[in-house]
């Protein structure tokens, strides 16, 4: 088990009060925090080694596109990819969907095609596949959600015919916290040939990733909701496909020689990374990971999960609570109305009790009218939240319930 | 009772309530002056759309003055309408179109009002003033 109090010591926005009690931080789907190693690490290159990567023959250059290739090595390792050049560092989960969804749009759909997302997407793994649709005239065939907040692998299957081209789900929900049997979901796709995209932004940071174990085609995620900076992401694609498909964004670095008749382009990975790299924030998103490396994915897991139990019973027991997305299988991540309360009359009291939750839609308007609600409150916690939060979230939940009977 | 007087006024009764939870529990309890909205009211012409709370905000022309009608899908959202309704309902278009408010700020409110929170209420405001410029021009008062 994991020393939660040197970990909260690691976390020094956590140590302050926003009103009168000491913040007690339940909105780590929207980002999470930076423990003082990233901080540290990012100060660091900005104060001995800035320089532009991959250009100068100086030491200062030299010494920074070592650093930034070394955190490609750090991903590539923390999700077992094969190569290296298999990891595109992007500035976020948002980009790395669009980038899939416009170079794969490009080379292989078509009039007619089809594409698979389901019913419980974030915007960003819904948009970018429509904009595909209107602009090749395909359409979107969506995986059905069940009232509990599973998708509906029965009907998943069915949905498959000739014109089927791609599947993008997302690993774990961020409305509804349910970690999708992306397994089997892989595997039904593969058996016809379809490659799927994994939408890994509420997966990456609460569960083992092992690209090759799982054989998805994509897996996209984002820097700052693994304690990494904010605008760094990651695509992973198989070098099959990254190879196949088109560039994305046309400038600097991606290209090999430049002529007014014809361009060639860079190899993998620089082919995808035009222009000025977010290069000190994807070193600062290697010490993010490196650091959860050290606490130890297993650990986390063990200690989420400890939490998400003990946050599953009480909150079932506050009166009038109603919870959305009650799957076996979820992150710890709670989406819930307190009876006839509005989801903002209850984050804002929780607020001025010092507690940070997401109200509203998530970017999930889909799934809010499968249950037919404008929007729900959403506690999200990870490893550095604590029983002793979970309690004053209980009690401030019932004054909540008291205050608008 | 003028724009100024009614912001004072506001000021005043919020005084009592120094402590966080107390202005809430008032706020919570103006809100309720509000029931009654007339369902007709309650159309997508009238809706001022906030990611987090939505305002349905009615206006009509009597006597030379603008009365509003507002109502609001979250309590404290509703709380606050009423206070804009109370300052600016049965005004002249002049008065509302120059009222500057300040009250908000005053009782400790303002983060309601900023225009980076969700909740409707600073195009409320907006929509209020609005009303009156066209009401002015519609009737050349």
């Amino acid at each position: 088990m994991i020393d939660i109090q040197a970990i909260r010591k690691d976390f020094p926005i956590l140590n302050q009060k926003t009103y009168n009690h000491q913040i007690v931080y339940f909105d780590n789907a929207a980002t999470s925090q930076k423990p003082q190693i990233v901080i540290d690490t990012t100060n660091e290159y900005y104060l001995k080694y800035n320089s532009n990567i991959h250009r100068g023959v100086h030491y200062l250059s030299e010494k920074m596109t070592e650093a930034y290739e070394n955190a490609r090595k750090t991903v590539k390792s923390f999700i077992n990819a094969k190569f290296q050049h298999e990891i595109i560092f992007t500035s976020g989960t948002t980009e790395s969907i669009n980038l899939v969804a416009f170079t794969f749009g490009e080379k292989y759909i078509f009039e007619n095609d089809e594409i698979i997302i389901s019913q419980n997407e974030h915007h960003s793994n819904i948009v970018p596949w429509q904009m595909v649709c209107e602009r090749k005239g395909a359409k979107i065939k969506v995986l059905p959600l069940q009232y509990n907040g599973e998708l509906d692998l029965n009907a998943y299957k069915k949905l498959f015919n000739d014109k089927t081209k791609i599947v993008a789900v997302n690993h774990a929900s961020n409305s509804l916290g349910t970690i999708n049997n992306i397994e089997t979901i892989i595997k039904i796709a593969h058996e016809h040939n379809v490659p799927v995209l994994i939408d890994g932004a509420q997966g990456i940071q609460h569960q083992i990733v092992d690209v090759q174990q799982l054989d998805c085609d994509f897996y996209t995620f984002s820097g700052h909701k693994i304690y990494g900076p904010t605008g760094t992401g990651v695509l992973y694609g198989k070098e099959k496909w990254l190879n196949e498909m088109p560039p994305y964004k046309g400038g600097g670095d991606m290209i090999k020689t430049v002529t007014f008749e014809k361009t060639t382009y860079n190899d993998l990975p620089l082919k995808y990374e035009a222009g000025t790299a977010n290069f000190v924030g994807a070193i600062g998103l290697s010490a993010a990971i490196k650091y959860v490396e050290i606490i130890g994915m297993k650990n986390i897991i063990e200690y989420e999960e400890m939490l998400f139990k003990y946050l599953k019973e009480k909150i079932s027991k506050v009166p009038e609570i109603r919870i959305y997305g009650t799957a076996t299988n979820k992150i710890c991540l709670i989406s819930f109305l307190l009876g006839k309360i509005h989801h903002f009359d209850t984050g804002m009291m929780l607020d001025k009790m010092d507690i940070a939750v997401r109200t509203g839609n998530h970017c999930n308007q889909p799934t809010m009218q499968f249950y037919g609600i404008e929007g729900t409150v959403r506690a999200s916690l990870t490893y550095y939240n604590t029983i002793e939060e979970i309690d004053y979230f209980i009690d401030s939940l019932i004054k909540v319930k008291q205050l608008f009977g | 009772m003028s724009i100024e007087q009614a912001q004072e006024q506001i000021v005043e009764e919020f005084s009592e309530y120094p402590d966080w939870m107390e202005k809430y529990t008032y706020l919570i309890e103006l809100s309720k002056v509000l029931q009654g909205f007339k369902e007709e009211y309650r159309n997508t012409q009238n809706l001022i759309i906030g990611c987090q709370s939505q305002v349905w905000l009615q206006a009509e022309y009597v006597d030379k003055k603008i009365n509003f009608y507002a109502d609001s899908d979250a309590i404290i959202t509703k709380g606050m309408v009423a206070l804009l309704v109370r300052v600016l309902s049965n005004r002249t278009p002049d008065e509302i179109a120059n009222a500057e408010l300040w009250f908000i700020e005053k009782i400790g409110l303002n983060t309601h009002l900023s225009p980076t929170r969700s909740n409707g209420l600073a195009s409320m405001v907006k929509q209020m003033k609005l009303y009156a410029i066209a009401y002015k021009t519609k009737y050349n008062v």
